[in-house]
């Protein structure tokens, strides 16, 4: 994650950031020790784990789950833990 | 049309405001500031402002709240004194490094213990670090050009810096004057329509205001803000000419009264310069080389100016309405020190008027004297002298 | 009323890439309360000093979709009014076009204690803005310090388990209840752990014309001391255990939202963190009961004021 210091003149006035959501560039995807696995077969879809997910790594497409982000998924395992399907199971990274 | 009318600092000051016409006011009253944001009152109860006048619950919420509306791209203002300045210290600072141009007359008094309501210059001195231009006015008329002219300095695409303008506590806040009040929309014409260089009411560029810095970048933001406020070393003159040619008043970083040929001056803040020049008239016209040099620009410090101004007398008097506890001298006296590094004049520092303590013309007078003496003797020492202290 | 389906069809305002700790509570909030607001339009997040806005602000980086200002710690409520007002003030002009929610997020430490004074003055002045507390029990940034929302006998760095001391020696601050007494259109409790009552009390938060106030517990799995996939639980275990009982308070008239079938025991939701390790043990025993007597009798207040 090595990226250019900017000089003082380089840098928006005022300690502002301009770019809206550019955290999406930090991959926290790095921190993980577990990560989250994805049994389709035994999914319902009820988007338990998309709502409580904390980084919002789990993607959902037109209403379905589709799998995860794993560019920023920390692997807490709430998503598994709350599952009430077992349809994901955290294993090590 | 402009109109001469009889009123006190405050007031003035209020006139100023509702000619300015801000869109967001925040106000907690505080002695001797109160009877300004009650005049100011009276004006949006009788409509003749569209400003949103926010009733908050201490100084501290009413600079929070005035950096949130100028961070949403509104000309916000608030007033206040000493301990309520004490309070927003937080703020204040906020204010500056996120390069808010915030406008806020100060009525100086001095700070808590003793509480004492009456006029120094401690609370506005204790902010001088903050990142704030710093004004101060001599008389009610001062105030309520100074209150006008801080909106163009702030707002300035270069300076983009909050303005405290200062007015002494009961000596102008609550004295009565002549003040002519100007056309107000030939003010509105002078302050012209904000531009705010940023907003967070901008649904297509949203911005995040307040980041945390870790130590690789908050050098750098730092350093970015000396370029705003040292911009104002040029705008702030820039506008007092501009003010000068439409209105006939016109203001620089700092006034010289009398120094042709003075081999000793006083350089003075607020009030006290005004009486000064009845003193310094008095004392010429008796054939007696002294001259003032008044501040009006405390920040930024106008070093240059003053190094120019006072480089070919032979003394100096600083006359300082505050302590700065475990200094060498007085705040104003340190910084005139400062911009004479490498020249030699003595400089000898009066310590005077705290908590509202009366500086008299004959005391004006013996300082000059004794300044006339260094100026003989060319000894400064003792370096720092308290007037009218019983021991 | 929303579904997850239609929940998740809407945009992420705060996007993934913060750091916040893994299996933190309050993100799962946010990005529920940032739905809910821009239901109506532009959203501006006003955040106090701490977790949620120390990692998700780290400059040059911004995890946050929508205009986001973080002033001091003790002031957010403050620094909102002055959004609100200057918003007000524009748009009377012309000067800004479109609707904007204004809501103000600060942690317990940022309003139960040091910003109480500034969330009281905007409540008062009935400010067109919603307020979160996001309640994890702590000043949880600076490192688990007590705050008076911590649970009575709760362990936290500066009210310790020791040899003498047990923990908190005082019953958690009402601070819903104090905000119900400012008799604001709209005030709630609520929990991540049942999402769709809160996002329905989202949703009225930011409906009503005025203040509105949410307290949602969000845990904290590192000063709660529990394994990072158990947050949600903790939650919910703090709901039915009524512990943190759900209720709203609409125009005065209080009235529970979530009663659970069977109310558990404390210990329940007690004996699953660490922070309450102590509580298990035999001659620490009469602190637990204290506790539990506590819970009761707030629940039964809260049921007897409840239609």
């Amino acid at each position: 994650m090595s990226e250019e210091l900017k000089g003082y003149r380089e840098l928006p006035i005022g300690g502002l950031i301009v770019e809206p959501g550019n955290a999406v560039t930090y991959r926290t995807g790095t921190w993980r020790t577990f990560r989250p696995v994805w049994h389709e077969d035994k999914c319902i879809h009820c988007l338990f784990c998309w709502v409580y997910c904390p980084d919002a790594a789990v993607q959902v497409k037109d209403g379905k789950m589709t799998g995860f982000d794993y560019e920023h998924c920390k692997g807490c395992g709430i998503c598994a833990h709350e599952c009430p399907r077992d349809a994901i199971t955290m294993e090590k990274e | 049309m402009a109109e001469r009318m009889a009123l006190t600092g405050n007031e003035a000051v209020a006139y100023a405001m509702m000619q300015i016409n801000p869109d967001v006011v925040a106000a907690y009253p505080i002695t001797p500031q109160t009877a300004l944001m009650q005049k100011f009152a009276d004006f949006v109860a009788d409509g003749e402002v569209d400003t949103e006048l926010v009733l908050v619950e201490s100084e501290h919420s009413a600079m929070s709240a005035v950096v949130g509306a100028a961070a949403a791209g509104a000309r916000a203002m608030t007033a206040t004194a000493a301990n309520g300045l004490a309070l927003m210290w937080e703020i204040l600072y906020i204010a500056a490094s996120t390069r808010l141009p915030i406008v806020m007359p100060v009525v100086n008094r001095a700070l808590s213990a003793p509480i004492n309501i009456l006029c120094d210059h401690s609370d506005t001195m204790g902010a001088r670090d903050s990142g704030w231009i710093q004004l101060f006015s001599e008389n009610a008329q001062e105030a309520y050009d100074n209150t006008i002219q801080a909106v163009r300095i702030a707002e300035h695409r270069d300076v983009l810096t909050p303005v405290m303008v200062t007015l002494d506590g009961f000596i102008i806040s609550h004295g009565l004057e002549v003040v002519e009040v100007l056309d107000k929309e030939a003010v509105q014409d002078f302050v012209g329509e904000y531009e705010p260089a940023y907003t967070l009411l901008d649904p297509e560029h949203p911005i995040t205001f307040g980041p945390i810095d870790f130590s690789d970048y908050y050098m750098e933001h730092k350093r970015s803000q000396v370029d705003g406020i040292e911009a104002a070393r040029r705008v702030i003159p820039e506008v007092g000419r501009e003010f000068g040619e439409r209105f006939g008043r016109r203001y620089g970083m700092i006034e010289e009264y009398g120094t042709d040929g003075a081999e000793a001056l006083l350089v003075a803040l607020g009030s006290t310069a005004g009486s000064a020049k009845a003193v310094v008239d008095d004392m010429r016209e008796r054939g007696l080389p002294v001259g003032l040099v008044k501040i009006r620009a405390f920040r930024p410090f106008p070093y240059e100016e003053l190094r120019e101004a006072l480089g070919k007398a032979r003394a100096v008097a600083v006359m300082d309405r505050s302590i700065s506890f475990g200094a060498q001298a007085g705040p104003l006296a340190v910084e005139v020190r400062s911009a004479l590094y490498g020249l030699s004049p003595p400089v000898r520092d009066y310590i005077y008027g705290l908590g509202g303590r009366n500086i008299t013309l004959e005391e004006i007078g013996d300082i000059l004297q004794e300044a006339l003496e260094m100026a003989k003797t060319e000894e400064a020492e003792p370096l720092v002298k308290y007037v009218s202290v019983r021991e | 009323m929303a579904t997850l389906k239609e929940l998740s069809r809407m945009p992420e305002l705060l996007s993934p890439g913060h750091r916040l700790c893994p299996g933190c509570g309050a993100p799962i909030l946010v990005r529920l309360v940032l739905r809910a607001a821009s239901e109506h339009g532009g959203v501006v997040a006003g955040v106090a000093t701490g977790c949620l806005e120390v990692s998700t602000s780290i400059f040059p980086y911004t995890a946050w979709r929508c205009s986001f200002i973080h002033n001091a710690f003790e002031n957010v409520a403050a620094t909102i009014s002055g959004v609100e007002t200057a918003y007000k003030a524009l748009k009377a002009k012309g000067k800004v076009e479109g609707n904007f929610k204004f809501v103000a997020f600060g942690g317990d430490g940022g309003t139960y204690d040091i910003g109480l004074q500034a969330l009281s003055g905007a409540l008062e002045r009935g400010h067109d803005m919603v307020y979160i507390c996001y309640d994890n029990e702590a000043y949880m940034n600076t490192g688990i310090q007590r705050s008076s929302s911590t649970p009575f006998a709760a362990h936290t760095t500066t009210c310790p388990v020791g040899k003498v001391r047990k923990g908190k020696t005082e019953f958690p601050k009402d601070l819903t209840g104090i905000v119900a007494a400012h008799r604001i259109p709209y005030v709630a409790q609520a929990s991540i752990s049942h999402w769709n009552d809160l996002y329905r009390k989202l949703q009225k938060a930011f409906s009503v014309e005025g203040p509105a106030f949410l307290n949602v517990l969000t845990p904290c799995t590192r000063g709660w001391r529990f394994p990072s996939d158990e947050t949600v639980e903790m939650a919910r275990l703090a709901v039915e255990t009524c512990f943190w009982p759900l209720y709203e308070v609409e125009d005065g008239r209080w009235k529970v939202t979530f009663k659970p079938r069977q109310k558990k025991p404390l210990e329940e939701w007690v004996k699953r963190q660490g922070r309450f390790r102590h509580l298990l043990q035999p001659e620490n025993r009469h602190l637990l009961e204290q506790a539990q007597a506590e819970v009761d009798k707030r629940w039964e207040e809260l049921l007897a004021r409840s239609e």
